[in-house]
């Protein structure tokens, strides 16, 4: 039986805001005065007019002694050394690969550092450089760890862990940026039967439980003839929804935040979460649940 | 966007289980928010937002002359921009296509006098008749751009107020039309048969209703199924694939009775719309 189709007037928009009447850090608007006083020194999201401070993006104010930043709430990603990221191949090219990852440039994956099939210690030879495509090839997702900078921002990638490499079956969710929180570790493998990658760069990767993280070969090989079963298709499908809700709410997304929301959405159904009242409803279930938890 | 294969086989599986990536069935829709009367210097606006699809619809209402072949009717164009805001595919030429395609679907799909009466819209027989410029603004394509076009463009013709015709002066070969002072005396259009399109994707061997971008990407072949009434005004279809005649009837089908459901959807909506209500999300 299929469901009700939802057309709703934008004047009975819901309020996605989850404060619980606490306090909430004061968001800045471009062009708005952060200070007239100048003994402040202009970090990043600023700029000086007529001797005030003021910002140049929308987000909050961040003060390291005397100098003044403003974070973006909303912006492209970007990257530092040691990040996990989600991203997706573009181009293949002579000895790397650009990877799309949601930063102002195409972030590069070169040849010599990715673990190719046979041995980690192999010379990489010319026969590779044609094999590329077979490898990884355009539209392919991978997870990789950002391993150098470049002066203009671009980034460069490496899979040399057993953990990074090609993705399987599975769903990709794009989010903010500035909404992944950074921890030890981006790979979570759920106690609810998912397995959740939170990248850095907003691309979150939602997939069936990676069962022996050894036995992966960080390789290259997609079993395209695994059918997932239905119930794990539900929990991926019920992960992506929660995380929808969350990003909806502007809330923060870690391990603990989505097991939350996983429990809280258990009373809707996975399609009733699409609806707008469900997703705030859940958003701010966990915001209390989270809150709870900071008090004890 | 490119998916790769392990994605699409997700996609693929998912739509046989009947349990598509963000948990619809082949026959639900993403929730819609609507609201008309948004641009003030238009006869008639509606903006529809379908998950990441923004649909910006202006109707304008000028005087021409009626075609010589149908005196008595007036016209009605269709004009489709699709912004480069709205996907980088659209940059330079990209959207051309693409929008000459929904123009010339939307127009077949109204131009039976069964789907959107222009006889009302006649001044004067063979002389004077209102011209009705649709235009369509994409803003945002997040897949399912007919379907989001349609309802759009019919929330912006229910809206639409065609200005009262107080007096004709037929002075030899000229017309001069005197519109009623008061702002307000209009009439407002007959749009209950207005068509409604519904793109039916098939994907693997099952056909879905109102897919995402990424299910786009694994569709053969689509069909848009244009419904007025009880009847089809337009069938349109897209994509590489061919379709088996069982395969199109069945699509045929579905799309018709997906159609129903969403048009009362929409009139549901619309008959809550007050008119004097406040305009848009900002309360």
């Amino acid at each position: 039986m299929p469901h009700k189709i939802q057309i709703r007037l934008a004047s009975q928009r819901v309020n996605t805001s989850v404060s619980l009447n606490q306090r909430y850090p004061k968001i800045f608007t471009p062009g708005e005065t952060i200070t007239a006083q100048n003994e402040f020194m202009r970090g990043h999201g600023t700029y000086e007019d007529k001797g005030e401070l003021k910002a140049s993006v929308a987000g909050v104010r961040e003060q390291v002694n005397n100098l003044i930043s403003v974070r973006p709430l909303k912006s492209r990603y970007n990257g530092e050394i040691g990040d996990v990221i989600v991203g997706r191949i573009t181009e293949v090219q002579q000895k790397r690969w650009k990877v799309d990852t949601n930063s102002r440039l195409d972030s590069a994956l070169l040849l010599s550092s990715v673990n190719l099939p046979g041995g980690e210690l192999r010379r990489r030879s010319v026969e590779d450089q044609h094999m590329m495509r077979q490898f990884l090839q355009e539209g392919d997702l991978i997870s990789a760890e950002v391993q150098n900078v470049f002066s203009d921002g671009a980034l460069s990638l490496h899979t040399r862990s057993l953990r990074y490499g090609k993705l399987g079956q599975g769903v990709l969710v794009k989010v903010f940026p500035s909404l992944v929180k950074r921890s030890k570790t981006h790979f979570h493998n759920l106690p609810i039967g998912a397995s959740v990658i939170l990248g850095n760069n907003g691309f979150i990767w939602i997939c069936t439980s990676i069962i022996n993280s050894e036995e992966s070969v960080g390789g290259f090989i997609q079993n395209l003839e695994e059918v997932v079963p239905r119930q794990e298709r539900e929990t991926i499908g019920r992960i992506r929804n929660c995380i929808a809700a969350l990003t909806q709410s502007k809330m923060m997304l870690y391990d603990t935040s989505i097991l939350y929301a996983y429990e809280e959405s258990l009373k809707y159904s996975v399609p009733e979460l699409l609806i707008p009242e469900a997703m705030v409803d859940v958003a701010i279930l966990t915001q209390h649940r989270l809150s709870m938890l900071e008090v004890a | 966007m490119a998916l790769c294969e392990a994605e699409k086989t997700f996609v693929l599986h998912g739509v046989e289980e009947n349990f598509r990536v963000d948990g619809r069935e082949r026959e639900d829709y993403r929730p819609m928010e609507l609201e008309t009367d948004i641009v003030s210097h238009a006869f008639g606006s509606a903006r529809l937002r379908l998950a990441n699809t923004d649909i910006l619809v202006a109707v304008k209402i000028e005087v021409d002359v009626p075609f010589p072949e149908s005196p008595h009717q007036g016209k009605i164009e269709f004009f489709v921009d699709c912004s480069a805001n709205a996907t980088p595919d659209f940059e330079g030429r990209g959207g051309e296509d693409l929008a000459v395609t929904i123009s010339s679907t939307l127009s077949s799909a109204y131009s039976s006098s069964l789907a959107f009466d222009l006889r009302k819209l006649c001044i004067l027989h063979g002389r004077k008749c209102w011209k009705l410029y649709v235009d369509i603004l994409i803003l945002e394509c997040g897949g399912n751009l007919f379907d989001a076009v349609s309802l759009a463009v019919k929330a912006a013709l229910w809206n639409t107020q065609v200005p009262f015709v107080k007096n004709i002066n037929i002075d030899g070969n000229n017309v001069e039309i005197n519109v009623a002072d008061d702002l307000y005396a209009c009439e407002r259009l007959d749009v209950k048969k207005a068509p409604v399109m519904v793109t039916v994707c098939k994907i693997g061997d099952k056909c879905i209703v109102d897919p995402n971008a990424a299910e786009e990407q694994c569709s053969v072949g689509s069909v848009v199924v244009a419904v007025s009434g009880n009847k089809f005004s337009t069938v349109y279809q897209t994509g590489k694939g061919s379709l088996h005649p069982s395969t199109l009837i069945e699509s045929l089908k579905l799309g018709f009775e997906v159609a129903k459901r969403l048009d009362e959807a929409l009139w549901e909506t619309l008959s809550q719309i007050q008119p004097d209500q406040d305009v848009g999300f900002l309360k």
